[in-house]
């Protein structure tokens, strides 16, 4: 079942004169409840790809259908409540709001969202902090726990709204890769929760072992898709 | 919103230094600007007090014309007894009048028969006169110190102004010559005996010497109960505006035979040229918020633009996980706001105990020849308010700018700096 799919999307950059390609006819489709990879070298469009997907960034043509919506044409504040309501997010130096503690990191999408009610809201909360493992750090702002600690807490923001699809670029490069690995494995395990769907990034090749279906790009175009949910 | 409310309080938290230094700033200005309000207010207060307390009265009927060449205390502009009576007549009906008191006054020349000089006078009756300028009583020695006591003003007697008793070596008790010329030109003398010393004040009448009004009627050959001046004192100072509209309504339906107004009559400011030093003190006052403002302007938007430069990676953040543009201007708009708020309750808390300290050591100030001014500053509820919203509101207008600014980064675009 198509959780995404993407119709000749391409990315251009203006640098003075010249036109860069970034991105060039990428046709994908994306199933729900996968755990999907997006491989490439460095400048292989990796990261303009999850973020034009991520509603983060607009293409300079093609489409973006998710959720029985043209997403590639939402202006900036539909965009935002898009991905509020619809996706989550895992970036590469975790982006936890300084200001606000473990607990307050995790519940802040939902007060963008205005979902539910508080008790339901705090009790999903902490189900999910729970889940990955830093139930006890809730009260504790992010500067006073550990790097692994902060990927978890930013795995259990980007799964508090329940969206659809979490979009995670380069998730574990800032992470040993025990922890990386733990990471990863935490995020397939919430997607086996939630039977939400997870695409993200990566270098490393045991990271890449683990996604189910792996895209990888060259040159701004998909060179190769496959699928291992046989393998896996 | 509470949810960003409580982001921007902790961001605040987060810079302590920079939010202390930008609140003190905001602190100081509000400080400066409430602490002059209340120290030139009191002076100014205290000035306007002493002016018509003591000399001039809050406002003044006259004759047509008279007002126009005061200088030369002209007696061909007096009002005749059937004038005054009208006068009389508009007075009792109104109520927010509690006393007046009818002058002539008149140039004439003082000999202690060792030296003669010039004196300008006002003819009164006393009991009248301490009721319209209370405070003339504390201006008036009777020879041991001021008096508490209503200093008297009988029939021959003087109250000779201060300058001149010095100059003259005039003390209480001592026998004078007032010679004066009269409405006809002819020129008429009275032997009088200095009951009191006037202090000298500064503006008009602060160095005129002071008779029974009998005794001037005597020196000048009047018959009937005429007047040049009414000085009028009100109930409600405030009202001052509102009593001389009223007053100068029923005073302008009195007409001549030429169908042209007979009266006219003065608000002190008028008559003072301390009026133009008041309004002074409010122009500096309004410089003064301005310049707070400015401040409160520069240190705000200041802080909030290196607030935004500073935090794009979070501002990115935020914006990526469904945070709208609205949302972020608030954030932006609320840092600005709660700064503000802090340094206008902090100013206004430390102006107050400023302002109480003031009071506490009861400072003294000199102005023209008047010393040992005590001054009492107060302010207005009302005043810290506004000061304090002007604040709030410039503080958050600062922020508007960099609000926008960070509403508008595209995440994507933010997600990326470093």
């Amino acid at each position: 079942m198509g959780l995404l799919t993407t119709r000749n999307l391409s990315k251009n950059y203006q640098m003075g004169d010249v036109s860069i390609a970034a991105l060039s006819e990428v046709n994908l489709e994306i199933e729900k409840g996968t755990f999907v990879s997006v491989i490439g070298p460095s400048g292989s469009g990796k990261s303009t790809l999850l973020n034009l997907i991520g509603c983060l960034d607009q293409p300079s043509s093609g489409s973006i259908q998710m959720a029985h919506q043209e997403i590639s044409k939402l202006d900036s504040r539909q965009r935002a409540k898009f991905r509020g309501e619809h996706l989550g997010f895992v970036f590469q130096h975790f982006n936890l709001i300084p200001v606000l503690t473990v607990y307050e990191n995790v519940e802040y999408p939902l007060l963008m969202v205005k979902a539910g009610n508080n008790q339901y809201q705090r009790e999903r909360i902490l189900a999910l902090l729970d889940a990955v493992g830093v139930l006890e750090q809730q009260a504790k702002y992010p500067h006073q726990i550990s790097g692994g600690q902060m990927q978890r807490v930013a795995v259990a923001r980007a799964l508090v709204t329940q969206p659809e699809l979490v979009i995670a670029d380069e998730p574990t490069a800032n992470l040993d890769h025990d922890t990386a690995y733990k990471i990863i494995n935490l995020m397939k395990t919430m997607k086996d929760k939630s039977e939400t769907t997870f695409i993200f990034s990566t270098h490393d090749p045991k990271i890449i072992g683990e996604a189910e279906i792996i895209y990888t790009l060259e040159d701004g175009t998909i060179k190769n898709q496959e699928d291992r949910r046989n393998h896996v | 919103m509470f949810k960003i409310a409580k982001i921007a309080y902790r961001n605040l938290l987060r810079y302590t230094r920079r939010t202390l230094l930008t609140s003190v700033l905001v602190t100081i200005g509000i400080v400066a600007v409430l602490v002059f309000i209340a120290v030139a207010g009191s002076f100014k207060q205290l000035m306007v007090g002493q002016i018509t307390d003591s000399m001039l009265g809050h406002l003044q009927i006259h004759r047509k014309g008279y007002v126009a060449s005061i200088d030369n205390s002209p007696l061909n502009l007096n009002l005749n007894p059937k004038q005054v009576k009208k006068v009389e007549n508009i007075l009792e009906q109104q109520p927010e009048i509690t006393s007046y008191s009818m002058r002539l006054k008149f140039g004439g020349m003082l000999s202690n028969f060792s030296e003669t000089a010039n004196i300008r006078l006002n003819g009164i009756n006393p009991v009248q006169e301490l009721k319209t300028v209370p405070l003339l009583q504390q201006r008036v020695s009777t020879g041991n110190g001021k008096s508490t006591n209503p200093p008297t003003l009988k029939q021959g007697e003087i109250w000779v102004p201060e300058n001149l008793a010095k100059g003259m070596k005039l003390k209480v008790g001592d026998q004078v010559v007032l010679v004066a010329t009269n409405q006809d030109g002819s020129v008429n003398g009275s032997s009088l005996v200095i009951s009191g010393i006037v202090g000298s004040m500064t503006g008009p009448g602060g160095r005129d010497g002071y008779l029974n009004l009998k005794d001037a009627y005597q020196l000048l050959r009047i018959k009937g109960n005429e007047v040049n001046e009414i000085a009028l004192r009100l109930n409600n100072f405030d009202k001052l505006e509102t009593s001389f509209e009223v007053l100068k309504q029923k005073l302008s339906e009195i007409k001549n035979k030429k169908d042209k107004p007979i009266f006219e009559v003065h608000t002190w400011q008028k008559l003072s040229p301390f009026s133009n030093i008041a309004k002074i003190i409010d122009l500096l006052t309004i410089f003064v918020k301005i310049i707070l403002i400015a401040i409160v302007l520069v240190s705000i938007m200041n802080v909030m633009l290196m607030a935004v430069y500073e935090r794009i990676k979070e501002i990115g953040t935020i914006a990526a996980i469904g945070t709208t543009p609205r949302k972020i201007w608030s954030l932006f708009l609320m840092e600005g706001l709660f700064l503000g708020i802090f340094g206008a309750v902090t100013g206004s808390l430390i102006s107050l105990a400023i302002i109480q300290y003031l009071n506490w050591q009861q400072l003294t100030f000199s102005f023209g020849r008047q010393d040992a001014l005590v001054l009492s500053p107060v302010i207005a509820m009302s005043e810290i308010i506004g000061t304090a919203l002007i604040v709030i509101v410039i503080s958050t207008l600062a922020s508007l700018q960099p609000a926008v600014k960070a509403s508008r980064l595209e995440p994507v675009e933010a997600l990326r700096h470093f």
